[in-house]
């Protein structure tokens, strides 16, 4: 017998280094997993930081124009009519060939003329109607620059070759004399904030879309906040133990499950080809939004029902209290904080979502800002996929910033949710 | 009236009747001696007349609103000269499309004085259809209203009846789950018998060819219209294959890490890190796999001397993998963490080490759940849609080779989908019956998730 113990120790003396081994590979294969979790979030968010915050940051060039009568073909500047028909690309043309005055064939004018924005002109014509008394006068204007000169001007500033992309050698010498000159800089993008979508880059802004996801948000939250309360509170206090509450059941842990784009499919084939609604409208954006995030509210308000105690039902109904005002003036107050923070998170799903909203037609390129619910438009999300699919060097950074924009959102939701959980929750 | 401020008369309407029909049964019970005298509190009286007035009047209005285009149409063709009359329905529909052009005023050219006729009947119908279902609505919402006010009386049982009613809307908030369900059925099953018509079943699910292009002449080139789903489910797969690569072992191994043997502090740092990884949207993903991702693969390969399409399908499927992972890993944390701690000490009292431990005890009793956890995760990649439409590719190869480009049922449902489409083509036809495919698989996947969990779970308390 002790020869025998004696071998069953030798046997696990043996074996027990190798065995601390393996034990030491083991917590190092869960080290390594959670590190390539992490390392995965930090280069992602690393990424799309480095690349959007240049968007942040818009070029200007400094140019001295003369809002020369004959050129602009105005004679009275609070004519609005006159306004309009002004030839502000005249005197953007007179001023930076002033500036450089060697660009003599058309080509290398039509080079110069492509470094300043489309959208100079309406500036000018905005900077005019406001201040009439400027014609005839030579104004210094920090004049927007085109989207590759901003890129090529944002990109000196970082590491590594700067971007060039579309410039011409001869249009990088002339960028070159005007930092010389100090006559350009970079200054804050408001336009990014305040714009609606456009094919040029530095007009390009998040506005609309943002009020697009804000209108299909709102409608979500009206539909989806209390029809998921109703549902849960008669799936936890009502319902009789039967199939037909399996029923439900079952639907409600199914569609939480379907992948977004069948609630797309549905949304085309039941609210736009069936009840004739309008296509890209946030309207049906958000009743298929509703479809999608109730059964994260449904579920998340049942669990906060659960979580109340059932002595609190039966005091109540004990000092005789109907049914509907137990629930009323008890339960629903006692679960709110619960079904708040399932209905933040369904929200914040919803906020996020793209899939669904493609197969309605929110994915049109719409200019005008929406006004309602009725109002063609489209949503964060989609706009950052609309924008990812752009050649254009400068929608890389606009996407990124959007995105960035995006998260920020979703990042204040959650800790909203977070926050709400441990403030008002109570312990029972 | 404008619906909007229809609505806002009728709100305003019903909140009247509130007011009244608690005014009402004060002031009869006020005979008696007091409000004691009330059956129910007065409240429920005010309610009940409130909801006399809004219910009816609700589904008079959803009625009009869903009968009143059918109706004025019909009307409009019945008036219609006879010549005019006698076509096909698709000649029929374009008619109507252009009376109603006339009537917005975009018609351009010539008009047919018959047209312009209906035109100008139907803008008048329009019109009094609009006026009418104003008087009718607001008329209903006061009758309604009187009628409940009427029926105001210290004996009347206004509670038990306003909990019915209360109770008749939540069950009908329930039952929005059930017919969210029959919408997703009935919508894709009714197109896909249509495309099924068109195109036979079995070249559908056993074809090995898709284009997905229907020629529109005879002799158009490269309109073969093969719709053969097999390519698109194998692309399907190969990128969830991937996606699971990445995703279970990783995720697997975070939750065990996680829950034996960090400490309370890391835990409560990381696992809400992690977390952040599955509330990032996926078209933000789908950003990074396609601009970042993608390149870096194929510029590894390059070096490596190895041709990797820029669209491969291994990059959309690590993104996918990366999503996932906090997936996986949460919902194994949960079945890890129900496993009861007495069957580790034993484990541990016996002299097993840690890993021991967790290899041999803990993931054999947690099996069941982490299998289902994973079989979920799998439904979730098959149905992933952005990371696929940004950064996998079109081109529907049969191919099970990661380097090439694949493409998946989401991407082709999406392609189908967006843009200007007429609905009964074979084409958009197509992308419903690819849903009923996807819904069909992945609600088996939900379902065997569950079964797996309930049938071999192991009870311990």
């Amino acid at each position: 017998m002790n020869k025998a113990t004696q071998r069953t120790i030798d046997i696990v003396e043996k074996n027990l280094s190798k065995r601390y081994r393996a034990e030491k590979r083991f917590r190092l294969y869960g080290l390594m997993s959670i590190g390539f979790g992490l390392l995965c979030l930090v280069v992602l968010f690393t990424d799309i930081i480095s690349k959007g915050l240049p968007a942040f940051k818009q070029t200007r060039i400094l140019l001295p124009i003369e809002f020369n009568r004959d050129d602009l073909g105005i004679s009275d500047a609070t004519d609005p009519e006159q306004l309009r028909a002004g030839n502000y690309e005249a005197i953007l043309r007179n001023a930076i060939r002033g500036k450089f005055p060697d660009a003599k064939s058309r080509r290398d004018k039509r080079a110069l003329s492509a470094m300043l924005s489309n959208a100079a002109s309406f500036h000018l014509q905005d900077t005019l109607a406001e201040n009439p008394d400027l014609l005839g006068e030579t104004v210094s204007t920090w004049i927007l620059a085109d989207d590759d000169v901003d890129v090529y001007v944002k990109s000196l500033d970082g590491f590594g070759e700067p971007f060039t992309g579309r410039l011409s050698e001869q249009q990088i010498g002339w960028v070159q004399t005007l930092i010389d000159d100090e006559a350009i800089r970079t200054q804050f993008n408001t336009t990014f904030f305040t714009a609606s979508a456009s094919r040029e880059p530095e007009q390009a802004g998040i506005l609309g879309a943002a009020l697009g996801s804000l209108f299909t948000l709102v409608v979500t939250l009206l539909l989806s906040f209390p029809i998921g309360v109703a549902a849960a509170i008669y799936l936890e206090e009502y319902a009789p133990k039967n199939k037909f509450t399996e029923l439900i059941e079952v639907n409600i842990n199914n569609l939480a499950a379907v992948p977004s784009i069948i609630f797309g499919l549905l949304g085309l084939a039941i609210f736009i080809n069936m009840f004739g609604l309008t296509r890209s409208v946030p309207l049906v954006g958000g009743l298929v939004l509703t479809l999608m995030t109730l059964p994260t509210i449904i579920i998340s308000s049942r669990a906060a029902i659960k979580s109340v105690p059932p002595s609190i039902r039966e005091a109540a109904l004990g000092v005789g209290a109907s049914k509907m005002q137990m629930i009323l003036h008890h339960v629903l107050p006692l679960a709110m904080p619960g079904m708040l923070t399932g209905t933040i998170i369904g929200m914040a799903q919803a906020l996020g979502e793209t899939a669904p909203l493609l197969m309605i037609g929110m994915v049109a390129f719409i200019v005008d800002l929406p006004a309602g619910i009725t109002d063609p438009a489209t949503v964060l999300p989609v706009q950052i996929f609309l924008w990812a699919d752009s050649p254009e060097r400068a929608f890389v950074e606009r996407t990124s910033a959007a995105i960035m924009v995006l998260l920020a959102f979703l990042i204040f939701m959650n800790t909203l949710a977070v926050w709400l959980r441990k403030r008002l929750e109570r312990r029972w | 009236m404008n619906p909007s401020t229809l609505l806002l008369a009728l709100v305003i309407i019903v909140g009247v009747a509130y007011i009244l029909g608690r005014s009402r049964s004060l002031q009869v019970a006020g005979k008696l001696g007091g409000a004691r005298y009330l059956n129910s509190l007065p409240f429920y009286y005010g309610a009940l007349t409130a909801l006399w007035c809004a219910v009816p009047c609700l589904i008079v209005l959803a009625g009009w609103f869903a009968f009143d285009d059918i109706i004025i149409r019909n009307i409009i063709l019945a008036e219609l000269p006879e010549n005019l009359r006698n076509q096909g329905s698709g000649e029929m529909d374009l008619l109507l499309n252009s009376v109603n052009n006339i009537a917005a005023g975009n018609h351009v050219g010539e008009i047919d004085p018959a047209l312009q006729a209906a035109a100008d009947h139907l803008v008048s119908l329009k019109s009094t259809a609009k006026s009418s279902i104003t008087v009718i609505s607001i008329s209903v919402a006061i009758l309604g209203g009187l009628w409940g006010w009427r029926k105001v009386h210290p004996e009347f049982k206004a509670r038990i009846q306003v909990e019915q009613v209360f109770k008749i809307a939540l069950l009908l908030c329930s039952c929005l789950a059930i017919f969210t369900t029959l919408g997703i059925v009935l919508s894709v099953l009714f197109e896909s018998i249509r495309f099924f018509q068109s195109v036979p079943i079995t070249d559908f699910v056993f074809g090995v060819e898709w284009s997905p292009q229907v020629a529109i002449r005879a002799d158009q080139v490269g309109g073969s219209g093969a719709f053969g789903a097999i390519p698109l489910f194998t692309g399907t797969l190969l990128i969830s294959a991937i996606a699971m690569v990445v995703a279970v072992p990783t995720g697997l191994m975070s939750a065990i890490y996680l829950s034996e043997y960090a400490s309370a502090r890391v835990r409560s740092i990381v696992k809400p890190m992690l977390e952040v990884l599955a509330g990032i949207p996926t078209v933000v993903y789908g950003f990074f796999a396609a601009l970042t991702i993608a390149p870096f693969i194929r510029n590894l390969g390059a070096d490596m001397g190895v041709t990797v399409s820029s669209e491969s399908a291994l990059a959309a499927g690590i993104v996918m993998g990366v999503m996932i992972i906090p997936f996986v890993s949460s919902l194994s944390d949960d079945v890890i963490n129900a496993v009861p701690q007495a069957m580790r000490d034993g484990s541990l009292g016996l002299g097993a080490t840690r890993s021991e431990t967790i290899k041999q005890v803990v993931i054999p009793a947690a099996l069941p759940g982490i299998v289902g956890g994973v079989l979920l995760a799998v439904s979730r990649a098959i149905g992933e849609t952005m990371i696929v439409v940004m950064a996998a590719g079109l081109a529907a190869n049969l191919t099970a080779n990661p380097l090439e480009t694949v493409t998946t049922v989401t991407v082709q449902i999406v392609t189908l989908l967006v843009g200007d489409q007429e609905f009964d083509s074979p084409k958009t036809l197509a992308a419903f019956a690819l849903g009923l495919m996807l819904f069909l698989v992945t609600l088996s996947l939900n379902f065997l998730a569950l079964h797996v969990v309930k049938k071999y779970r192991e009870q311990y308390e």
